[in-house]
């Protein structure tokens, strides 16, 4: 027995417990079931609402488990008349307050309280007098609130401090007056609020758009993978006769704890949307008609068979499946082309290094062990709700620093230590001023670079890097899209490696590190393996206008970095077939076929998160309508095509095929030599804000009505407004190159200067250029 | 029994006059042959006959979906969708009641929380195909009003 190690007895069984743990963690490792509300894992100890008293010998009263630190020697008795006794009163206490509405409760059937009332309570109550009742909270379109349910544990407080990083609820008055709720009426906000549902041990909050269309039992439950980001978080989709009615997490240390975000949680709302696409569709005399699958194929394989290998343009999402990759990339090379890519929003292309190609396996715990996050171009918190998650969990195990650059000074709830706001030229330029103050920095080339653009700002901040002993190097979505997004990537690189620190490259999409690794770019093969004759990356394929276009799962006017080079280049195409499980209007312009295709929770595969887990998933439910898994399609397409070594009998096969292909030896993609420039031009700045990613959250309607929804609008901090003489209240004419718009103009002071923040994905802004770079705004 | 009595009772015919002595007994009784339709067998009081679904005095159903019936009934001949109406409480859409599933059993009366699903004493229906078994809210509730 080490020093840490001590031994303690519980029901007369000997137990081992480390120093400074809790009473109920060590009984709940042995399964010795301790009843308890307020009791979360991952949650502070409150000890308040006093179900887990249990008996110790030698103290003169029952004590909390939860609340209490074993001691050597202690004996404890869980199930002691005493303890017995302690948990029946204090039962009762509980249930005064508690309205007997389980018949109509959605926690009915899985509700902490009922089962605990039955194995711990007893059938008759002493309270005859009125039972008090509370007004329910309005908390916005996710959650449903029942207040009077309430039994003031305060796990959904404690989460909000914690975990959310946002205090949204709250606790007023005392004892009998105490009530939940938002401080001031309004709703809750935090990307993560789902989970408050989830541990709230009662019906006090429940999930609002699940509200009273199942219950609890009948519920078919099978696991699956979230695809709306890199974490991969595990879930649990339940169906009934099937039908999703909702997503809930699975626990995984390593990858979601026992969170989600809201947007893996209610995505699942969007499958039944009206814009399914549930039958195949061919376009004759510019006229769509429904088609059987054999005919649409047959259209699809004739036109592609028609086309010079060189001039099909393939492109698919980074969130489809391994497998899905896998065949696409086969049917693109076996035509002979190589033109193939997933990196959508990627705004530079000038080196091959960049997110999705390296697997970081050590992203997770790194940032739960960090003692500094360098954050380059990357609004985390809403971005990977879930790494930010882990941040805060460093923050409150042993604190951090945060260096933050930026071109918006985004709310993260953790004040940064030092924040360097300016367009993403500027950011390089801040990025090579940390760089180079760095100790041993003076050998690293980086072009452009003047010893005096660092600054004592780029030196506090190197020193502050310098001085941890984790330091996590985060490159997030802002940087990817950036237009120099192969500079910034390699200053960070250096940073990290000047630093000793982790680099996390992030993008968009669940399965970037699926796509490299099956093979979906266009200069590698399946394995990662250099591809001798690269073809066109995701932004050339519309740039040089081929002549045909193979989409799959994307609406390139909300996905793509330049969204209209991708729509022109669309409409001038011969043929265009769409894979898709969504239909738009612009679609049908510019499609010639259109295949239907499985959404999530409606196909099996497997998808690489950012660790390089390959999570393997099963289908929860049928595909809606004629729609198949994208797998299957390309299967037949390849078929149609006659291209060899597309006899996959089954999904395993596949599988096994992407397993196989990874044997090669992966060649590492080098960084190029950083490059500074200077530039005094106006710039857009873009990210696909946290609700527009991907088809399924741009179409669930209780996302768009959050407070993160970005509208589209031109945001402008008030001195770059005022240098713009834009009026108030008056729309204005945004411009880049050949495309321009008339939006509503909003001040934004988070904003540096120089910058206008265009968001890309949401609707309104598909008419503009590239993600980032140069703009004209002016007043109308 | 030894076989000598044996048969000198089939000699003598004893069993079968006791049966014709029985035969004579009842034929002097009051006879118990119900005239149906015109009369009714007596019917216990807790007697488990059609379904119905009941309303409040004030007209509202007490139905509020909460599925227990459903998940009780052992013959599975229950199916409820339920849905947040308007005014934000609980109700079904759907409760159908397979009558050739049925068993009686009297679990979802039992089961409910707000007396809505009951077993009347009612006996007197039939069916001439299979479908006018398959009774829906609309006609339970139609007959809980009936009988209410």
């Amino acid at each position: 027995m080490s020093d840490d190690t001590l031994q303690i007895e519980v029901n007369g069984q000997t137990l081992e417990a480390r120093k400074g743990q809790r009473l109920i963690e060590v009984t709940d490792a042995a399964g010795i079931t301790v009843p308890r509300f307020c009791y979360h894992h991952k949650l502070p100890i409150a000890a308040n609402c006093r179900m887990c008293l249990v008996d110790v010998e030698k103290i003169p009263k029952p004590v909390p488990a939860c609340a209490t630190t074993v001691m050597d020697g202690m004996v404890v008795h869980t199930q002691s008349e005493r303890a017995l006794n302690a948990q029946r009163a204090v039962m009762e206490f509980l249930l005064i307050n508690h309205p007997l509405d389980c018949p109509v409760c959605d926690e009915g059937g899985e509700c902490d309280l009922q089962d605990t009332a039955l194995g711990f309570g007893q059938s008759e109550s002493a309270y005859v007098e009125n039972k008090r009742t509370v007004a329910s909270k309005d908390l916005g379109g996710l959650i449903a609130t029942e207040m009077t349910r309430c039994i003031h544990c305060t796990r959904c407080v404690r989460f909000g401090e914690e975990i959310g990083g946002i205090q949204e609820m709250g606790g007023t008055g005392r004892g009998e007056d105490m009530r939940i709720g938002t401080y001031v009426e309004r709703s809750v906000e935090s990307e993560l609020s789902g989970n408050m549902i989830d541990i709230c041990p009662v019906g006090a909050l429940t999930s609002k758009p699940f509200r009273f269309t199942a219950r609890s039992w009948e519920l078919k439950r099978q696991p699956s993978v979230a695809p709306h980001d890199c974490i991969g978080s595990n879930v649990e989709v339940h169906s009934v006769n099937g039908k999703v009615k909702r997503v809930v997490p699975i626990e995984n240390e390593a990858v979601n704890e026992v969170w989600i975000s809201d947007r893996d949680r209610f995505s699942y709302l969007a499958l039944g949307h009206q814009d399914r696409l549930q039958n195949p569709e061919i376009k004759e005399n510019g006229s769509w008609r429904q088609a059987t699958w054999e005919e649409a194929l047959s259209a699809a394989a004739e036109g592609l068979k028609q086309t010079a290998a060189d001039q099909l343009g393939v492109l698919a999402s980074p969130s489809q499946t391994n497998e899905d990759y896998f065949l696409l990339q086969q049917l693109v090379r076996g035509l002979g082309g190589n033109n193939i890519d997933h990196r959508l929003r990627q705004g530079d292309f000038s080196s091959n290094a960049g997110a999705g190609g390296q697997v970081n396996i050590n992203a997770i715990t790194a940032l739960q062990a960090t003692d500094l996050v360098v954050l380059v171009g990357s609004n985390l918190r809403k971005d990977q709700p879930l790494l930010w998650v882990r941040v805060r969990n460093a923050l409150r195990d042993h604190g951090i620093k945060l260096v933050v650059i930026n071109p918006k000074n985004y709310d993260l709830t953790i004040k940064a230590d030092a924040t360097f706001i300016g367009s993403p030229v500027q950011m390089a330029n801040d990025l090579a001023g940390i760089v180079k103050s760095l100790p041993d920095s003076a050998a690293l080339s980086i072009e452009g670079w003047q010893d005096s653009m660092a600054t004592d700002i780029h030196r506090q901040a190197a020193e502050l890097i310098s001085s941890a002993e984790k330091p996590v190097v985060v490159v997030g979505n802002q940087a990817y899209s950036s237009d120099n997004y192969a500079s910034l990537n390699s200053l960070a690189a250096m940073l990290a490696t000047q630093a000793g620190a982790e680099l996390i490259e992030l993008s968009y999409g669940a399965n970037s590190h699926g796509a490299f690794q099956a093979g979906a770019v266009a200069h590698g093969l399946p394995g990662g393996a250099e591809a001798s004759q690269p073809g066109l990356n995701a932004s050339a394929m519309f740039e040089q206008k081929l002549s045909s276009y193979l989409l799959l799962g994307i609406e390139p006017e909300h996905d793509c970095w330049n969204s209209s080079a991708a729509i022109n280049a669309l409409l001038a195409a011969d043929q265009v077939v769409v894979m898709n499980a969504f239909v738009t209007d612009t679609m049908r312009d510019y499609a010639d076929v259109l295949l239907p295709v499985a959404a999530f929770t409606e196909q099996s595969g497997s998808m690489v998160n950012l660790i390089g887990d390959m999570q393997r998933f099963r289908a929860n439910v049928k595909p809606l309508g004629e729609a198949r898994p994208a797998w299957k399609v390309l299967r037949v397409l390849g078929n149609h095509l006659e291209l060899d070594g597309f006899e996959y009998a089954d999904l395993k096969q596949v599988t096994e095929a992407f397993v196989k292909a990874q044997e090669v030896t992966a060649s590492v993609a080098t960084h190029i030599v950083p490059r500074l420039s200077e530039s005094q031009q106006l710039t857009r700045v873009a990210d696909a804000p946290i609700y527009a990613i991907d088809s399924l959250t741009r179409r669930t309607a209780p996302l768009q009505e959050r407070a993160d929804s970005v509208k589209a609008a031109v945001y402008i901090n008030q001195a770059t407004a005022t240098a713009q003489k834009l009026e108030a209240g008056k729309p204005v004419t945004v411009s880049q190159g050949k495309s321009s718009l008339s939006l509503d103009w909003v001040v934004d002071d988070l904003l540096s200067d120089q910058v206008v923040y265009i968001p890309a994905g949401v609707v309104g802004t598909e008419a503009l250029g590239s993600m980032v770079g140069p703009v004209t705004v002016t007043g109308s | 029994m030894s076989a000598a009595v044996k048969y000198l009772r089939s000699l003598l015919m004893l069993e079968l006059l006791a049966g014709l002595a029985l035969t004579l007994k009842h034929f002097f009784k009051p006879n118990i042959t119900v005239q149906f339709p015109e009369e009714q067998t007596p019917m216990s009081n807790r007697f488990r006959g059609l379904h119905a679904l009941r309303r409040y005095a004030n007209g509202e159903e007490r139905c509020i979906a909460c599925k227990l019936c459903e998940a009780v009934c052992p013959a599975l001949a229950i199916t409820i969708d339920s849905e947040e109406r308007d005014d934000g409480t609980r109700r079904a859409t759907r409760y159908d009641i397979d009558l050739s599933k049925c068993i009686y059993c009297g679990f979802c009366e039992e089961v409910c929380p707000v007396d809505s699903i009951v077993m009347t004493r009612h006996i007197n229906y039939h069916a001439e195909e299979r479908s006018e078994l398959l009774f829906d809210k609309a006609k339970l509730l139609a007959h809980g009003d009936a009988l209410e």
